[in-house]
């Protein structure tokens, strides 16, 4: 029997279910997630996985990728060991930081049923 | 100052100045090498000048690390603007220990980071310190702690411990007043600044973003609000995004006072601008101090020229391989094609090969190289100005720029080798 494509589902960027903010020590980066509504954390920590990050930033070679929940204010902190180039005074990047990879991450693809991609919150129409 | 005005409406107790990142620290040292007097927050007049009369009058004190490399010479500034001003002469406290210079300290580090050490051309060697001294400095009655290299949060610890009393192995209570500083250290970053996403992340009053204020109560129970008249907005999640900023594990914060824990932290909303902060707690602190050696890395050269209309992305791209193959070997070169892809990738350049031949019709390209040899990074430079004459096609707008580099690498020290102190200055 043939698969038929699940049209009850679709994916949207993942700045439609959390914010997002990113730190530097030396060569290593964090990035925060944090679910716009606790509802949208499960979808979170089931899709947004160490493996799945680590596949995200793969151009930029991570030697390590950390995943550490914080349920309580359903957040969770990825933790990104050697992708900065050496960090702020070694890298040749003009964002030495990587103080803009958080904006990267918010790109990523989140799977979600059609019905709840159509409540997400969107950047306001008079923006787009 | 609006934050000033709000901690006298509100019986405040300390005003915090956080003023020192990692470089910082190594800029001020080379500032100090060139002139003894030097080498301290160079704003530190004028972000004094109309704070510290209203402080003195009304018994707020104030803490900062603004004494960078050099803390006794900013604390005489400090006693020098206070007669300008025509103020009391205020009692200023300052703290040491944080530079290591010592030779059981160098040879600490020689045997921890081998011979790479020796190979340094060292600016600064400074120990992340702690609250304990802010904290006996103010209880011995100091009006302003001047500090050099403290952890952020210890300049808010500190004052909690003077004011509570608080046991210095208590380390619930040194955890919830660590994580106030965590959130306070960046200044607005937690009241709007570096949030605002427009039509998705709106901030309101973005030009006049208010400071933090921390209310922590004796049990370490901490409500982050912000000055009255101003900007911004504490939410929850403002709070959020700064709670887990530069953090690593949660439940690991680690500092020279505690290793705090956020890994089971609540928010909540209290009121306009108001935020709660429990379920906040700490573990023992580490036996060792964070030591962070900055040295002299070499040079930097960097140059941009821009490329617009037909084929811009085309003819930057061609620009960028005639350079690389005119400056073949010589030294590691990053290419940007900024307005098409720039920032997202490494230095490797494997996003830039991913993006292949775009159709941007504006776009700036960079290119940067560093080298020990001043010589050879300024070749980046001349060959990106000679882009004018034998590169493509109608670029324009060459800026150049060639720049020391400080770079740095950190260690740990076990505490019993790099003790803190603080005095009084005459």
């Amino acid at each position: 029997m043939q698969m038929q494509p699940d049209t009850s589902m679709t994916t949207v960027p993942l700045y439609r279910l959390a914010h997002s903010r990113t730190g530097d020590k030396g060569d290593i980066s964090n990035i925060s997630v944090i679910a716009w509504t606790p509802a949208y954390f499960p979808l979170l920590q089931s899709q947004l996985t160490e493996a799945s990050v680590h596949e995200w930033f793969g151009f930029r070679k991570p030697r390590r990728v950390t995943r550490y929940l914080v349920e309580s204010i359903s957040a969770m902190n990825f933790v990104l060991d050697g992708i900065l180039d050496g960090g702020v005074n070694d890298a040749l990047n003009l964002d030495t930081h990587g103080k803009a990879l958080s904006f990267y991450l918010l790109d990523i693809p989140i799977t979600v049923s059609r019905e709840l991609a159509a409540t997400l919150p969107d950047v306001h129409p008079s923006y787009q | 100052m609006p934050v000033v005005d709000t901690l006298i409406r509100t019986g405040g107790q300390t005003l915090i100045f956080e003023t020192l990142a990692e470089r910082t620290l190594a800029l001020s040292q080379l500032a100090k090498n060139q002139n003894p007097e030097a080498g301290y927050e160079p704003l530190l007049v004028e972000l004094l000048r109309s704070a510290l009369g209203p402080c003195l009058q009304h018994g707020i004190r104030i803490v900062s690390n603004f004494g960078a490399a050099n803390p006794p010479a900013a604390a005489r500034r400090i006693q020098l603007l206070s007669r300008e001003l025509g103020l009391p002469a205020p009692r200023i406290a300052v703290l040491s220990g944080d530079q290591l210079t010592q030779p059981d300290q160098m040879a600490y580090l020689r045997e921890r980071l081998g011979t790479r050490f020796d190979e340094l051309d060292i600016v600064s060697v400074n120990a992340y310190q702690g609250a304990s001294e802010i904290a006996q400095a103010l209880q011995a009655g100091a009006d302003v702690v001047v500090a050099g290299r403290v952890a952020d949060p210890s300049l808010v610890l500190g004052p909690a411990l003077a004011h509570f009393g608080w046991a210095e192995d208590d380390w619930h209570r040194l955890g919830c007043g660590t994580i106030a500083g965590h959130l306070l250290e960046c200044g607005t970053q937690v009241t709007g600044g570096y949030y605002a996403v427009p039509g998705l992340k709106d901030v309101p009053g973005m030009d006049n973003l208010g400071f933090p204020i921390a209310e922590i109560d004796a049990s370490g129970a901490l409500s982050i609000t912000k000055a009255f008249d101003t900007g911004g907005m504490v939410t929850e999640q403002t709070v959020k995004e700064q709670l887990l900023y530069e953090v690593h594990d949660p439940a690991a914060y680690l500092t020279p006072d505690v290793t705090a824990d956020i890994s089971g932290v609540t928010v909540k909303q209290s009121g306009n601008d108001r935020v709660d902060v429990r379920n906040v707690t700490g573990h023992p602190r580490t036996d060792t101090l964070k030591v962070n050696i900055c040295h002299h890395g070499g040079w930097l050269g960097e140059g941009e020229i821009s490329y617009a209309g037909i084929q811009a992305e085309a003819r930057a791209m061609l620009a960028a391989e005639t350079i690389s193959k005119r400056l073949r070997g010589r030294l590691k070169l990053r290419i940007d094609l900024i307005g098409a892809t720039s920032i997202f990738g490494d230095d490797d350049g494997e996003l830039l090969r991913q993006h292949g031949g775009g159709a941007a019709r504006d776009v700036r390209l960079r290119i940067a190289g560093a080298h020990a040899e001043k010589e050879i990074a300024e070749q980046v430079l001349r060959e990106v100005t000679a882009l004018y004459t034998c590169g493509p096609a109608g670029g324009g707008g060459v800026r150049t720029a060639l720049r020391p580099r400080l770079n740095s690498i950190s260690s740990l020290i076990p505490r019993e080798l790099a003790p803190a102190s603080w005095s009084f200055t005459e």
